[in-house]
């Protein structure tokens, strides 16, 4: 029971981090129409912000201490970060210590920049062309970014911590009547479940509160009727387009003190939220954030000792094989609406 | 002549002509001049060229005709590539039956894939070819180690078995042979200041790119090659017309599969080892790039585009920036080291980057590639080409 | 007997009656047209009669064959051939390789692998669809791009490519929707040629009365997903229940 408890908890973090990108990746399907093999570069794009934000705050500048001469008698320099002498060392410190959490507002901005670019500079000319067209372009830009990221941050994953006080686990099991330590779970990865059901909740507020959601709506269900009550739905997309990267990106700047960025981080993550969207079901928001989580938890379960024992190496292909029995079975997926992407 | 129309037998015969003459061609410049590093006329790189050639040749099958994007190729040339090398352990060093081995098994195994596969069209059929390759990634890379040796990638050693061959020869593994002949047997021909360098590997797989190139024309304007390009245009009216899309989709999802197990095969005879990450998903978008660069649905253009891509590949690997100090010395000091420092990103580790603004260029601006680029170009030239030629426009399969 | 028989044929989509008891029998031979207001169910009734859907209750018998719950292909090779309301033909290929494609697939059945043959040595295939195209007068745009026709040539050819299966039956939906009242006559014209030169059974699902009355030896009127009437053109203009059935749309 304990054992099953724990890979359900394990199984969020992950699951949360499928959903929040198979959601922006319906969103663009859904209203684009465009099948965006960057996202997950975008995701990256996210984890790199938090990382740039941690690299900003720890710029220093040489500063000569007023006490200090060194042996020579020269004048002694003491490395200054520009935050403790902003802020005072106190807040300084405060401040380095919570620069994931401080990354998203730092992030949001870059992000609406690089999803208005992305949508504006390339995918709106892609509208009317094959769906092979708009993967591969995709595809090309998604191995574009990364290189660039490669480029400037090197290959090797970039450690980034979460605040202090996340660092330590909390023991669940004690809270339900376990023994000590049969649950333990990091301070963090609840911190991340907590956001991404916000996100979540947020967009999907959006969506179903806003005149702006409303007509986002319409439009996804039928794209010409709306166009024809002379709403500009282009422009309305192109924020959505936006949105949607921002709630990538944001995924990506959270996810960094679970798993260290690195460039091709994208690319993985990429894959298997296509997989998640196949199985939720192409064009249904809410099939794919309950597939995300789904798969998250059925990747956790295969991972444990028990099932790796029985066959192993099923924790790599778990959720492939899910996605082929789905699609084989229920071949729109599990929410999957008729029509979309039928032709 | 062998069945082919004029114009596709001197297509084949350029084909003839390019690989067998490749040695002289590739190798332009004196071996001691500067501009001997644009020379690409060694054993190595081109059996590569042919081979990625076979590959793509193989896929446009599939893309070029049927319009069926596959994003898992990679996987079908990675499980020949296994097969080969087992059949180079138990068996024997003759390469004809690895290369035989490896084409049955990414048969059947695309036969699988397909069948799953195709039961979805567009978008859907991308996703689950990728979901398969990536799969079949994850499985050699752990899960089939005791198959595949995961990490490491399976190779030979000093005690295989090798029923009807040889465990060792004086301490060594032996070479790859076909019957005889190593594959790793070179001439060197030295004409003055050049050398060229006739390779045994090289020219059997080179006159296996010149019978998939041929069976690919035979396909192309068979019924078969008509049905697929009906496919591609209309389905609905396809059905409508009494034709079932399911077996001929197979079939044309299989031929191409055994074509990236007959490349995967070649490799090994080549250099008879086999790495999990040659099935991984960046290994079949660099085929799609080939097939697109070169122009998808036409004969030549897959085998230009595997030619260009493994050239440029090897060319900019070389580059560093000292190479490039040299190139651009005749320039202001200045100014040569911002040119420098602009395209140091694009060069030698940045391959990638510019394969992947190859990629978007491609598709933006050229969607029919270069053979339709080299169109455009002749097009202007020849003024008097009538403007309505709309016909060879969409389809330059020439 | 009909050469199709349709027999209490109903369905329902969620709480609508589509189609309820429908009974209809197309002579051999015959042009026979369905007509009815907007949502009587004629889209439904064609849909059943090609596979596309399965009816709830009663059955379809092309030919003394059920086709219910047969593929779109399996009932073209049982001889039933269909024109749609835009014309769909294969626009990337040349006119030639559109009129070549049913001939293949009347040869050869739903499936063959001659995948090593030319397709310019099958000589029979290539005189038929010569043929073909000399019998629609298309022969002069042979190598043009299908794409590129205009609206009228494309519907020529793609009547050209149902033709030359032979079918037993033709279906027609809506073969004039959305022309000009010259491309309708050329329409009808063409029909009218087909029907003299050949023995042929047509089926016509139709909005315009112009082309079913110029048309049609039979014609059935659908009403709210029933036959009303069953009757030759001349009775049918009179009857007080088509009048009732159109008038009821019109004051709509």
């Amino acid at each position: 029971m304990d054992a099953i408890l724990l890979q359900i908890l394990n199984g969020l973090d992950k699951g949360s981090a499928y959903a929040l990108i198979a959601l922006g990746l319906t969103l663009i399907f859904g209203t684009l129409g465009v099948v965006n093999f960057a996202h997950g570069a975008i995701f990256m794009i996210g984890a790199f912000c938090a990382v740039t934000l941690s690299r900003l705050l720890s710029l220093s500048h040489p500063s000569a201490e007023p006490t200090g001469t060194d042996f020579l008698g020269n004048p002694k320099f003491d490395d200054v970060l520009y935050v403790n002498e902003w802020f005072g060392e106190t807040a300084g410190a405060f401040i380095i210590d919570w620069s994931v959490p401080l990354a998203i507002l730092f992030a949001i901005p870059i992000m609406v920049a690089v999803g208005f670019i992305m949508e504006r500079g390339l995918i709106k000319h892609f509208y009317k062309r094959p769906h092979a067209d708009q993967i591969l372009v995709t595809f090309g830009l998604a191995i574009v970014l990364q290189e660039v990221i490669k480029y400037f941050y090197g290959a090797n994953p970039i450690p980034t911590p979460a605040p202090e006080v996340f660092r330590g686990s909390f023991d669940f099991g004690v809270l339900l009547g376990f023994e000590a330590n049969a649950i333990i779970y990091p301070y963090w990865r609840m911190v991340y479940f907590a956001f991404a059901l916000v996100l979540i909740t947020a967009v999907f507020g959006f969506l179903q509160f806003t005149t702006f959601g409303m007509v986002v709506r319409a439009g996804m269900a039928d794209r010409e009727t709306v166009g024809l009550l002379g709403i500009n739905i282009d422009k309305r997309f192109t924020i959505m387009f936006a949105i949607a990267a921002c709630v990538a990106g944001l995924a990506g700047v959270m996810y960094t003190p679970i798993n260290s960025p690195n460039y091709h981080m994208g690319m993985d993550f990429l894959v298997l939220s296509f997989v998640v969207v196949v199985v939720g079901g192409m064009g249904s928001l809410p099939g794919a954030v309950l597939a995300g989580f789904l798969l998250g938890i059925l990747e956790s379960f295969a991972s444990m000792p028990v099932m790796t024992s029985l066959i192993p190496g099923i924790n790599q292909i778990i959720i492939y094989l899910v996605a082929i029995v789905v699609l084989l079975t229920r071949p729109r997926g599990l929410m999957g609406r008729r029509g979309v992407m039928e032709e | 002549m062998l069945g082919l129309q004029a114009k596709d037998f001197r297509l084949l015969l350029i084909v003839v002509a390019m690989t067998m003459l490749a040695p002289f061609i590739l190798n332009p410049f004196p071996v001691n001049s500067a501009m001997a590093q644009f020379n690409a006329g060694y054993p190595d790189l081109m059996q590569r060229f042919v081979i990625f050639g076979i590959f793509a040749i193989g896929f446009n099958i599939l893309f070029g005709l049927t319009g069926y994007l596959s994003f898992g190729h990679a996987a079908f040339l990675g499980v020949g590539s296994y097969a080969g090398v087992w059949m180079l352990k138990l068996l024997t060093m003759n390469v004809v039956p690895a290369i035989l081995l490896s084409v049955i098994v990414a048969g059947l195994f695309s036969v699988i894939v397909g069948y799953v596969s195709l039961r979805r069209s567009g978008i859907y059929f991308s996703i689950l070819t990728l979901a398969f390759a990536q799969m079949s990634f994850a499985l050699a890379y752990s899960v089939l180690t005791p198959l595949t040796n995961g990490e490491t990638g399976l190779q030979l050693s000093l005690d295989d078995p090798r029923v009807l061959g040889v465990t060792q020869v004086d301490g060594t593994i032996p070479a790859p042979h076909l019957f005889g002949a190593s594959m790793r047997a070179s001439y060197d021909l030295v004409l003055g200041g050049w050398q060229f360098t006739f390779n045994v590997g090289y020219y059997l797989s080179a006159v296996v790119l010149v019978l998939a190139f041929y069976l690919a024309i035979r396909i192309f304007r068979s019924p078969f090659g008509l049905m697929l390009r009906a496919v591609k245009s209309n389905q609905q009216r396809m059905s409508y017309t009494g034709l079932n899309l399911k077996p001929y989709m197979l079939a044309a999802f299989v031929i191409s599969g055994m074509y990236a197990g007959l490349a995967g095969g070649l490799m090994v005879a080549m250099d008879p080892l086999a790495g999990a990450e040659r099935m991984q998903w960046t290994a079949s978008g660099e085929v799609v790039l080939m097939t697109i660069l070169g122009g998808a649905g036409t004969l030549i253009g897959p085998v230009l585009g595997a030619g260009f891509i493994k050239y440029f590949e090897n060319i900019f690997s070389k580059i560093n920036d000292t190479v490039l100090h040299q190139w651009f010395g005749f320039m202001p000091d200045g100014l040569e080291d911002v040119v420098v420092f602009i395209v140091h990103p694009f060069i030698g580790k940045g391959w990638h980057l510019t394969l992947g603004l190859l990629f978007m260029l491609v598709v933006i601006f050229l969607p029919g590639g270069l053979v339709q680029g080299g169109q455009k170009i002749g097009g202007l030239f020849r003024r008097k080409a009538p403007a309505d030629d709309s016909a060879t426009r969409k389809q330059p399969a020439e | 007997m009909g050469i199709l028989e349709v027999k209490n044929v109903g369905k329902r989509f969620g709480g609508l009656k589509a189609l309820d008891n429908v009974n209809l029998n197309v002579m051999e031979n015959t042009v026979h047209a369905i007509i009815g207001p907007n949502g009587a169910g004629k889209s439904t009734l064609l849909n059943c009669l090609i596979g596309k859907l399965i009816p709830d209750t009663g059955s379809v018998m092309f030919d003394g064959q059920s086709v219910l719950g047969r593929k779109p292909h399996e009932i073209n090779q049982m001889g039933i051939s269909r024109v749609f309301q835009t014309p769909e033909i294969f626009g990337d290929l040349t006119v030639f390789e559109n009129v070549m494609i049913p001939i293949f697939a009347k040869r050869d059945g739903a499936f063959r692998m001659h995948a090593i043959e030319s397709v310019r040595r099958e000589t029979d295939i290539v005189e038929a669809a010569e043929a073909m195209l000399a019998d629609v007068k298309m022969l002069e745009k042979r190598d043009a791009h299908a794409g590129s026709l205009s609206r009228g040539d494309k519907r020529r050819l793609e009547m050209a490519m149902c033709l030359c299966q032979q079918p037993k039956l033709l279906l027609l939906d809506e073969p004039t929707a959305g022309m000009a009242r010259a491309d309708t006559n050329n329409t009808i014209d063409l029909l009218k040629e087909i029907k003299a030169s050949r023995p042929i059974t047509m089926c016509i699902i139709e909005h315009d009365m112009h082309v079913v009355f110029s048309l049609a030896e039979r014609i059935t009127v659908l009403a709210q997903g029933t036959p009303l009437v069953e009757d030759t053109p001349e009775n049918i203009k009179g009857h007080p229940k088509v009048k009732e059935a159109y008038l009821g749309e019109a004051a709509h």
